[in-house]
């Protein structure tokens, strides 16, 4: 397995927002994760790139414990992740931006890396946006660069923090295209999403998180037919 | 970020941000030219006072690389301008030296105690890194007044055999006609000038290399730079070092200039510290350019108004409160929202 979650908890003073978690996640595998609003999911993606510590548990990642190891060299041994809330570095241009995945995630020379950050680029339609501050992009292309940072590190595995909310329906057509490309490269994803059609376009296997706890996961389809499943879902909906 | 970094197959063009640099570099070597002829017009009071722009200007930029750039606020830089001066007594009074090369072996030991310093302060968070450093600046204070040879607590002065002993004050005696302790200053104006500019040089090219890259990621959105590779401690601690060398030798720069030395004055809190803070808040933090700028403003605000002592005291905060709360990004953001220039262009806008 490339990802193994085991029993892991976190709990901040007395509430706690992970608890019991298990959760694999194979080589080029694409998992989706929904729950309502404060169920956990950030932080267990906070968990998995280590930014936070956990109370208790383990997480695996390429048959390497990740306990003690910190966020940079988690990033190195290949988790890339986005953020809900897209943290540019403002006063760095786009391209930049890039260039700081891509030669402290994956230790090249800028010369290295500079025709595949463009490409990078160019498959989320930020080509043209290269040379701006990313301080100036708008919010939807904030997210792209979220992502094309994190694809710029080179990562086996992809963590996805809902991106797909607040876009039309072409532009979310054309990001559940660019994730299936980016599938077909071999990376593994995990993916949070509120935007449940977009994630089942995509996903192998859905996880559904409710007050830090697994509540459900299998066969996507299947999985949304549950009762307690469709009530959640319902809730994220409205 | 250099445009070779392009090859022939990319369909798109990498700028910087800067505006136009070839210009910029020649009007910055035209102005280092104009400064490096300035003594032999200028009156010895100019001189004076351009050796005290020249090192305030070269602490502001290292405060500003340590704070501005790798979040390190540090409240206690004090410790090696002090520690640079003591080393520039210790080793010309007792060491027999030659002034300048103790000014480079300052420097080196500089960096040899931050090692240790940062290992203490860098467990510290937010504030308690600032009080951390300023405690240690202490500390390096009080180990100072107990060293008797070097004066204790009341310090010690450099014998004129030192002072006259850095190389080429006769040429500039003989050559400018001038007095011996107007030549002295005339070339201490010149070691603050090198200084100054390899300082400048220096923080442009860390910030220019794959190092200011992280830098700037690091500035920006700490958390996110960790995540995306960048070993933020090993980066902070280089920074730390790096800025502790070359404050170490402006310390001991500023020593050999002044040819007095006493622990309260060399450890001062006010002159290393608060006012090298100063000048960058005002000018702009975050930015090459901020504390060029906020070096003139000071420079200008301490010639003319110096002399209203407390009053002048009172000016000076009053005004960076309120350049912080109504201008946070200085005087040189004020420029920048007027009109887009970059003078180094180093890609932070
Ligand atoms: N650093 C923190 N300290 C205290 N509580 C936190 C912290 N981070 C998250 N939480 C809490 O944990 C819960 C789960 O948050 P989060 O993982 O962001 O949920 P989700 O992403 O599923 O909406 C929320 O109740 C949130 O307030
Ligand atoms: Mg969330």
């Amino acid at each position: 397995m490339l990802l193994e979650v085991t029993g892991l908890r976190k709990s901040f003073g007395s509430i706690v927002v992970a608890d019991a978690l298990d959760l694999v996640v194979a080589p080029g595998e694409a998992v989706g994760i929904i729950g309502p609003n404060g169920a956990g999911k950030t932080t267990l993606f906070n968990l998995i790139a280590g930014g936070l510590t956990p109370t208790a548990g383990h997480i695996r990642f390429d048959g390497r414990d990740l306990l003690g190891v910190a966020p940079p060299a988690r990033c190195r041994a290949g988790i890339g992740r986005t953020h809900q809330i897209p943290q540019p570095f403002e006063k760095l241009t786009v391209f930049e931006n890039l260039l700081v995945g891509a030669v402290y995630g994956r230790q090249k020379s800028e010369r290295e890396v500079a025709q595949a950050c463009g490409e990078i680029l160019e498959r989320l339609g930020l080509l043209r946006r290269a040379n701006a501050l990313a301080g100036s992009l708008t919010l939807l292309e904030r997210k792209r660069l979220e992502m094309a940072r994190a694809l710029a590190t080179a990562p086996k595995l992809l963590l996805l923090d809902e991106i797909a909310g607040g876009l039309t329906e072409g532009e979310c057509g054309e990001l559940v295209a660019t994730i299936r490309e980016i599938r077909k490269t071999g990376v593994a994803i995990l993916w949070i999403e509120h935007v449940v059609h977009a994630l089942l376009a995509v996903i192998d296997r859905l996880v559904v998180l409710n007050f830090g706890r697994k509540i459900a996961e299998g066969e996507p389809k299947a999985v949304m037919q549950r009762p307690d499943v469709h009530q959640i879902y319902i809730g994220i909906e409205a | 970020m250099d445009d070779s970094a392009a090859k022939p197959a990319q369909t798109f063009r990498i700028e910087t941000a800067g505006g136009a640099p070839r210009i910029a570099a020649s009007i910055a070597v035209l102005i280092v030219l104009v400064l490096a002829l300035l003594p032999m017009v200028a009156s010895r009071t100019l001189v004076q006072d351009f050796i005290f722009l020249f090192y305030m200007l070269a602490l502001a930029q290292c405060w500003n690389l340590l704070a501005g750039y790798a979040g390190l606020i540090s409240v206690g830089q004090q410790a090696f301008v002090g520690l640079g001066g003591y080393l520039l007594f210790a080793l010309t009074l007792i060491g027999g030296l030659n002034p300048l090369l103790a000014i480079l072996l300052a420097g080196v030991i500089s960096a040899l105690c931050a090692l240790p310093t940062a290992l203490i302060v860098f467990r510290l968070r937010g504030a308690y890194f600032a009080i951390g450093t300023w405690v240690v600046a202490e500390v390096y204070r009080l180990v100072f007044a107990q060293i008797k040879p070097l004066g204790g607590g009341t310090g010690t002065s450099l014998t004129s055999s030192v002072t006259s002993s850095v190389p080429g004050i006769e040429q500039v005696r003989a050559l400018l006609d001038v007095r011996t302790p107007a030549a002295r200053d005339i070339v201490s104006y010149w070691v603050a000038l090198t200084l100054v500019v390899a300082t400048l040089a220096a923080v442009y090219f860390i910030l220019r290399s794959r190092r200011g890259l992280a830098l700037g990621a690091i500035r920006d959105q700490e958390a996110a730079a960790a995540g995306l590779g960048v070993d933020i401690y090993r980066i902070k601690l280089a920074v730390y070092v790096a800025t502790a060398a070359m404050t170490g030798m402006i310390g001991a720069l500023i020593y050999l200039q002044k040819a007095r030395i006493s622990p309260d004055a060399a450890f001062s809190v006010l002159d290393w510290t608060a006012y090298v803070i100063f000048i960058v808040v005002i000018g702009g933090i975050g930015t090459m350019e901020g504390p060029v700028i906020g070096a003139v403003v000071f420079y200008l605000m301490q010639r003319y108004l110096a002399d209203f002592g407390a009053w002048y005291l009172i000016l000076l905060g009053t005004l960076g409160i309120l350049i912080m709360l109504f201008a946070p990004r200085g005087l040189w953001g004020l420029i920048l929202n007027w009109r887009d220039v970059t003078i180094f262009p180093i890609g932070d806008g």
